[in-house]
């Protein structure tokens, strides 16, 4: 039974789990500055990895692997090397916190995540669906609240933990319902039993609901949204980047395989439900970030925009839409990343998260500026950038699928979206230091956010140009979906 | 294989620009000399690619290129490049700003002058070849897709050239309020894009944005009434249709000189361009149906734009609204819907684009100098700037529409055009004229003429080689164009007799 498709179908996690061992092994020898070193061998160890993955684990046609727990396809591939990707960004932008860098225990919470993530993006049975959920939640937990000393941080790993806890719960309940009514935990053998009408729309519909609750709280969509600004504040920065990207880039896998696959029997209920959710997270995440000025919070309320954009690919319901998801998800994982990078290098020299103290940036260091420009025009959807790409393809899937109103309201939003980052830019490019002295306080880059943020801009400028690939990747994801 | 001039055109500036940026921070001479030799090299193949159309009697898309960018269904997307006569002139016109708009922004170290762009050169030539090449794009894409995607790279730098080199004053303001409008209007038009695209594949199964195949793709009169609007009107705003013009004068008061120059002289035929290229060539059934709307827009915008500047007193307002005025003409000449108000309309375009040019240039000039715009204070600046004043004279002519100059050529066959429809509105527009004629009379006689006021008085210096290579520039197309009407007419009638088919046809 265990055959090379096998291995091959969980090779990525095999490889995270065996970096996450050797940081546990070499951590204990390393002193003082030298254990900022665990986040190269993180970084460097996934980087590899990718390469070996994309070399010798590519997926061939769909496959139910080790007793159909794992589905190994386009969509789990590709999501994959898209966390890993993250992770390994994640990595780097630690090296360098404070308090948080020179832990080997942060790097293994993320790798331990990491796992969870990868698994939540290939599970083919609830049991193992609900498991990997769980996996990658509950390091993130204790990463939220790493800073012990810190109040803030402290408040968000509590406060992320009952929300979670809470959350998963309410879902487990429907996943239970699913496995009463259908007696199978197998997501295809669920969709073969509901296709045959065993459960009544009634129950359908709650069961949709108790899942939408669960999963609205991973991605982070309104009304499941309020713990995301504290989180994300208190959190450290780059654990709060990878909240806001990787995790809910899976809770979006899981939303795909889930709906599009279990659920299309009943896709007037979630469909209609998802666009009202979509709308209704667009409009309050960036009518709420307008009067933000922690950037961070600004950030985590543009996320939760950013999460109802998304979901109008999956209102879209066809293969196109998943496919303009799973390209949303890159383009904003590499944006968003990039954004909360350069917050992290910036308030790690200045101590600073307030946007008003972000004057002058542009003087202070010139690349800085041109990165977090090409962040935040990423974020608004301005070409040449992947945000734009990306935008276009959700609101083009909702058009297909005849949501006019629905993409009404994200253009909407996306004016209200341009109006508070250019505000931020205003503050990088146009005002300067109090005593115009801007020369004499440099914010230099260290080696790691170095590599890290010119990875991530070239990263955003590549998916938004010559986005072929990419979207050729994704469309590959979405038709394993049919 | 023959040299794809068209897609160098329009990449060279973005090359230049990354370029540009990656200069030391200190070696301003060597990035304002990097932004003037891919200036002089865009000008050129411009220059190269109207002459080429122009002396081989080319009708139609010429110059053709055509790459698959991505070709995954349902998406389809192609760098699909050409220029036809319509678009010609326009190439050229952005080939002529971008030049002109680098010379005026220089810099002279000169403490009694301080010209130009002292500030971080470096960027700001970067973004502005951010802008030329985004515009470059849209007037020779052939791919709708691309279009938009170029429209909106030139609409963003926008907001930081003014936000960062504006008048202080009211530079956050007027870069906010552009941006904002400009991308309102372009996501209106974005949503009818996408449905003509998958209307497109409803009706013909194919899937493309190609242009040249939309205009074939059998649009239902229902959809075409229904889209026309948003589309048309979305890009519209950037030609500052009334009542959507509001943004055009605060951003043009705002703006550092070149980027006025860019924003009147270009960015508004970009709005005006896209509104007929897709609007009415590709919606020809919905422009029937609306035209008598947008032609009311675009009258009450002529009439009330020469108005409105005849009563400013802040020289960069007064030609910011007869810009409106202006771009008023054009809309007018495309709402006629037939030959001579096309044509008049194309003329139009780059006639204006020139003069307006001139106008802001010669504004930058007196402002840098006097530190003043309000035309009161002003005065006697033919004394210190004769060359300057010259320039600005012609262009008064030119805005006049003096037979001898491309004015005449473009506002002739508008008002021809627009009496053949509706006489009355042409009657009520050609007000628009004698205002037009009493406040630039007015204010060159104030400006350069009246005595000049104490303050002004000894220390202000004569403009510089390289504003007076623009302003020559500038004035020898008016000129040209006044007097042998026949290097543009018979281009943009070929251009005309394109959109004729179209609308003939459908």
């Amino acid at each position: 039974m265990f055959t090379t498709q096998t291995f091959a179908s969980i090779l990525p996690e095999i490889l995270i789990l065996a970096i996450g061992l050797l940081v546990l092994v070499f951590e204990p020898f390393w002193k003082g500055e030298q254990r900022r070193n665990a986040g190269w061998l993180t970084a460097g160890g996934l980087f590899v990895s990718m390469i070996i993955c994309l070399l010798a684990g590519r997926p061939g046609d769909p496959e139910m692997t080790l007793g159909g727990m794992i589905r190994f396809d386009w969509l789990g591939f590709f999501l994959k090397m898209l966390f890993m990707f993250a992770a390994a960004a994640t990595a780097l932008l630690l090296m360098d916190h404070d308090r948080a860098g020179k832990r080997g225990e942060a790097y293994l919470l993320l790798l331990a995540s990491l796992i969870g993530m990868n698994l939540m993006a290939s599970s083919a049975d609830l049991v193992m669906l609900y498991l990997s959920i769980e996996t990658a939640s509950i390091p993130l937990y204790v990463l939220s609240g790493f800073l012990l000393d810190d109040e803030r941080s402290t408040e968000a790993g509590f406060k992320y933990f009952l929300y979670g806890t809470l959350a998963s719960t309410i879902m487990l309940y429907g996943f239970s319902l699913l496995f009463g009514f259908s007696g199978t935990t197998d997501l295809y053998g669920i969709a073969g039993a509901l296709a045959s009408g065993k459960i009544p729309p009634l129950i359908g519909f709650g069961i949709v609901s108790l899942v939408v609750v669960g999963l609205g709280f991973k991605v982070s969509i309104v009304p499941f949204h309020f713990w995301a600004p504290d989180v994300y504040e208190g959190a450290p920065t780059p654990v709060a980047g990878f909240l806001s990207t990787a995790s809910k880039a899976a809770g979006f896998a899981v939303i795909l395989r889930l709906f599009f696959v279990v659920f299309p029997g009943f896709d007037q209920i979630w469909t209609m439900t998802f666009a009202v959710l979509s709308a209704v997270s667009m409009t309050v995440g960036n009518l709420l970030a307008l009067p933000q000025t922690n950037i961070k919070r600004l950030l985590a309320y543009s996320s939760i925009s950013h999460a109802g954009y998304a979901l109008i690919g999956v209102v879209g319901f066809s293969q196109f839409g998943a496919a303009s998801v799973v390209f949303y998800l890159a383009a904003y994982i590499a944006t968003n990343l990039l954004a909360f990078g350069i917050v992290m290098a910036y308030s790690r020299i200045t101590g600073i998260e307030d946007i008003r103290e972000y004057a002058g940036l542009s003087r202070r260091n010139p690349l800085l500026g041109l990165m977090m420009l090409a962040a935040f025009l990423s974020l608004a959807g301005m070409p040449p950038f992947g945000g734009f790409i990306a935008k276009i393809l959700v609101f083009a899937a909702g058009v297909q699928a005849n949501y006019i109103w629905l993409v009404v309201v994200g253009i909407i939003n996306s004016i209200i979206g341009l109006y508070y980052y250019l505000n931020v830019l205003k503050f990088v490019y146009l005002y300067r230091l109090p005593n115009e002295d801007e020369d004499r306080h440099p914010v230099p880059l260290t080696q790691p956010y170095m590599i890290a943020l010119v990875v991530l801009v070239l990263g955003v400028i590549l998916i938004g140009t010559i986005f072929a690939p990419f979207f050729n990747w994704s469309d590959a994801g979405a038709f394993n979906l049919f | 294989m023959t040299f794809p001039v068209l897609s160098v055109i329009t990449l060279l500036p973005f090359a230049a620009g990354i370029f540009i940026l990656m200069l030391p921070a200190n070696r301003k001479n060597e990035a304002r000399a990097a932004a003037l030799a891919t200036a002089v090299i865009d000008l050129l193949l411009s220059a190269w690619v109207y002459l080429q159309y122009l002396l081989q009697d080319m009708t139609g898309y010429q110059f053709i290129e055509k790459y698959t960018w991505i070709n995954i269904p349902p998406l389809n997307f192609a760098l699909h490049f050409g220029v036809d006569g319509m678009s010609a002139p326009l190439v050229l016109l952005t080939g002529i700003v971008m030049f002109t708009g680098v010379l005026i922004s220089w810099g002279d170290d000169d403490p009694h002058v301080m010209a130009g762009i002292q500030d971080r050169p470096r960027e700001f030539f970067a973004f502005l070849f951010l802008l030329a090449g985004g515009v470059f794009g849209v007037f020779v894409s052939l791919d709708l897709f691309m279009l938009f995607f170029f429209y909106e790279i030139a609409v963003f730098p926008m907001y930081l050239l003014i936000a960062i080199w504006g008048w202080v004053k009211t530079r956050e303001y007027a870069a906010m309020k552009l941006t904002l409008y400009l991308f309102v209007g372009s996501v209106v038009a974005l949503v009818g894009v996408l449905a003509m695209y998958w209307v497109q594949y409803q009706n013909t199964g194919a899937l493309s944005f190609d242009m040249l195949e939309m205009e074939n793709a059998g649009f239902s009169t229902a959809f075409q009434n229904l889209w026309f609007l948003p589309v048309f009107l979305g890009f519209a705003v950037l030609g500052g249709i009334w009542p959507f013009h509001n943004w055009s004068p605060d951003g043009h008061v705002a703006a550092p000189t070149a980027v006025s120059m860019f924003h009147a002289g270009v960015l508004m035929k970009l709005g005006a361009f896209a509104a007929l290229r897709v609007g009415v060539m590709l919606l020809p059934e919905g422009a029937k149906t609306w035209s008598p709307l947008i032609m009311t827009f675009a009258g009450i915008a002529v009439v009330y734009g020469a108005y409105i500047a005849f009563v400013q007193t802040d020289l960069k307002y007064m030609i910011g609204f007869s810009s409106v005025s202006h771009m008023g003409l054009v809309m007018l000449g495309i709402s006629t819907l037939n030959e001579t108000g096309l044509l008049g309309a194309g003329v139009q375009m780059f006639s204006h684009g020139v003069m307006t040019a001139l106008f802001f240039a010669v504004t930058g000039m007196i402002y840098d100098r006097s530190h003043t715009r309000m035309i009161p204070e002003l005065g006697g600046m033919v004394k210190v700037m004769p060359f300057a004043a010259i320039g600005f004279i012609i262009g008064g002519l030119v805005s006049m529409g003096m037979p001898g100059f491309s004015g005449f050529v473009a506002e002739f066959p508008i008002f021809m055009g627009v009496w053949r429809e509706q006489w009355l509105v042409a009657v009520i527009c050609s007000i628009s004229i004698v205002i037009t004629a009493a406040y630039i009379m007015m204010n060159i006689r104030k400006v350069f003429f009246s005595p000049m006021p104490e303050n002004l008085q000894g220390h202000m210096g004569d403009i510089t080689v390289m504003d007076k290579v623009a302003i020559s520039t500038l004035c020898l197309f008016m000129i040209a164009l006044g007097v042998f009407p026949s290097i543009m007419v018979p281009m943009i009638e070929s251009g005309v007799t394109y959109i004729m088919a179209l609308l003939g046809g459908a």
